[in-house]
């Protein structure tokens, strides 16, 4: 769950773009910050909702090989 | 004398078929149309005017042969620019992608469109990457609304609901990954169809958010979206989610009526952020269904969060690479939500798919009580081009962002959706999702039908 108190996130873009090798500039941080806020204001929606925790991701994974496709 | 530009897909195969027009008389007709309005519009990215041509020319020969043609035989059709079209680079509506090499094959949606006699007229314009609600494009230009040019089409399907409601098509193929089918026809008019999750194939598109693509028609008429998703359906190897779609074809049940199906409104956060024109045009429709029952569709404002964050991140996923290398060739405001999804926790993503699961049961639930659910596309009706923030209930709110608020818990879970045209007395068009149960498509088409038949709703093309 993100901290309730929202920290200073074009601080925090800036040390992940350094931490994630992203390549963000001094241009650019103001828009990537205004996004990474909306997810941390969106996020907790569903962070906070309790689950089961046997309850399996939706993402469907079939072991088996592609079938081969010729092109 | 018939305008073939303003006459459905299911008409003109009909004429075709018949003999009393040729398909290339058809294709010249529509190309005339693009060749006028395009240079406003910026709807076709690319007109594939040659091959439609000669496409036209090898239906007509086998007319003269005296041979049956198919059932959509002559019918021209465009394609959202994520379609890989033989002999052309995959856009996606990107800048980066035109320097990839051309496309040897087709897209299963086109070889199996132009296998039951339908021709591919041009790729269209859409949002970079297909993460847009608006019909803007920094590189091909802003797709424009015929029915108001100064208003956006909406995205990012923009160029497909653009070429229809201008008449330069009568069906086009989008995507819908959150709402990029269903955002536009509701800002355009028009019918459009979201299948369920897996039904049409994927094969030969540019991805966005693999979770979460759909394909799927818009049109002017609900004919023509099921006779577009029955030449499409069918299993296939090039996409793993494909499942093959409905048994049995969706366009002969169209007319089977409503008698005795549970139609409902979703209330809570379905009514919450819609203007009056959303909250009008979804009381108008269920007034004509008497759908008088208000359910709640359970944490839909959690799974439209929920679908926001997996987008970001499977996006970013995606274009890791191309932000790394490319980075100033991509749209600016594609770039900025791209980057700051590769900075969410991996933990939210795995987070949001369970949540899925739980959703997609919650829903499932429901859909044992009502068959159909009625809910408002988009907040408000088309935005102008440049317009950055609209204000419902007096709250500000980002365009780009939130013209989907009421499509993404929908597309979440990959239930079907035919978005049916409302028209005020005045003004711009806006959109109603017709929403049943996974694997149910037939009864969202069935209502829609219905609506088209009693005159509730219809979409026009702009004069």
């Amino acid at each position: 769950m993100p901290a309730s108190d929202p920290p200073d996130f074009e601080a925090l873009a800036s040390a992940l773009a350094r931490a994630l090798a992203l390549p963000v500039t001094e241009e650019t941080l103001p828009g990537v910050a205004t996004n990474l806020a909306l997810a941390y204001r969106l996020a907790p929606a569903f962070l906070d909702f309790p689950l089961p925790d046997t309850l399996e991701p939706a993402a469907i994974f079939d072991p088996r090989p592609n079938p081969v496709v010729a092109p | 004398m018939t305008d073939w530009t303003r006459e459905s897909g299911a008409s003109i195969a009909g004429a075709v078929r018949a003999g009393e027009i040729t398909a290339r008389s058809i294709v010249e007709r529509h190309l005339d149309v693009i060749e006028a309005r395009n240079p406003l519009l910026k709807a076709f990215t690319d007109v594939t005017a040659g091959r439609a041509l000669a496409t036209a020319e090898r239906l007509d020969a086998r007319r003269r042969r005296g041979e049956a043609l198919p059932p959509l035989a002559g019918v021209p059709f465009a394609v959202k620019n994520l379609f890989d079209m033989a002999g052309l680079p995959t856009r996606a509506g990107s800048k980066i992608n035109r320097d990839r090499p051309a496309s040897e094959v087709d897209a299963t949606a086109i070889s199996r469109l132009e296998a039951a006699g339908a021709i591919l007229i041009g790729g269209v314009n859409m949002g970079e990457y297909a993460y847009d609600f608006t019909g803007r494009n920094a590189h091909d230009g802003h797709s424009r609304n015929p029915h108001d040019p100064e208003r956006m089409t909406g995205g990012s399907s923009g160029g497909s609901g653009g070429c229809v409601a201008a008449g330069m098509a009568p069906v086009a193929l989008g995507s819908d990954t959150n709402g990029s089918i269903r955002v536009p026809a509701s800002l355009c008019g028009l019918f459009g169809l979201k299948p369920t999750y897996g039904a049409l194939s994927r094969g030969g598109s540019f991805p966005f958010v693999t979770s979460l693509d759909h394909v799927g028609p818009l049109a002017r008429n609900v004919e023509d979206l099921a006779m577009v998703h029955d030449a499409m359906r069918g299993r296939d190897p090039r996409d793993p989610a494909c499942w093959g779609g409905p048994a049995e074809p969706l366009a002969p049940q169209i007319e089977n009526g409503i008698g005795g199906l549970r139609i409902a409104r979703a209330g809570g956060y379905f009514t919450r952020l819609a203007s009056p024109q959303a909250l009008a045009a979804v009381e108008t429709v269920a007034s004509a269904l008497e759908a008088w029952r208000v359910v709640d569709v359970p944490e839909a404002e959690r799974a439209r969060a929920a679908a926001f964050v997996m987008t970001m991140t499977e996006g970013a996923a995606l274009h890791q690479d191309r932000l790394r290398q490319r980075i100033t060739d991509f749209d600016p405001e594609v770039r900025d939500r791209l980057l700051a999804g590769a900075m969410l926790p991996g933990a939210w993503y795995h987070r949001a798919q369970v949540f899925r699961a739980w959703y997609k049961e919650a829903v499932a639930e429901l859909f044992r009580e009502v068959d159909v659910l009625i809910a408002p596309a988009t907040p408000v009706s088309a935005p102008l081009v440049d317009q950055r923030v609209f204000t419902v209930e007096g709250q500000d709110m980002p365009v780009r962002a939130n013209l989907g608020i009421f499509t993404q818990p929908i597309s979440f879970i990959g239930l079907p959706v035919v978005a049916v045209p409302v028209w005020p007395a005045t003004g711009m068009p806006i959109g109603v999702q017709v929403i049943a149960a996974a694997g149910r498509d037939d009864l969202a088409l069935r209502i829609a039908r219905h609506l088209e038949r009693e005159g509730i709703c219809a979409a026009r093309v702009a004069d």
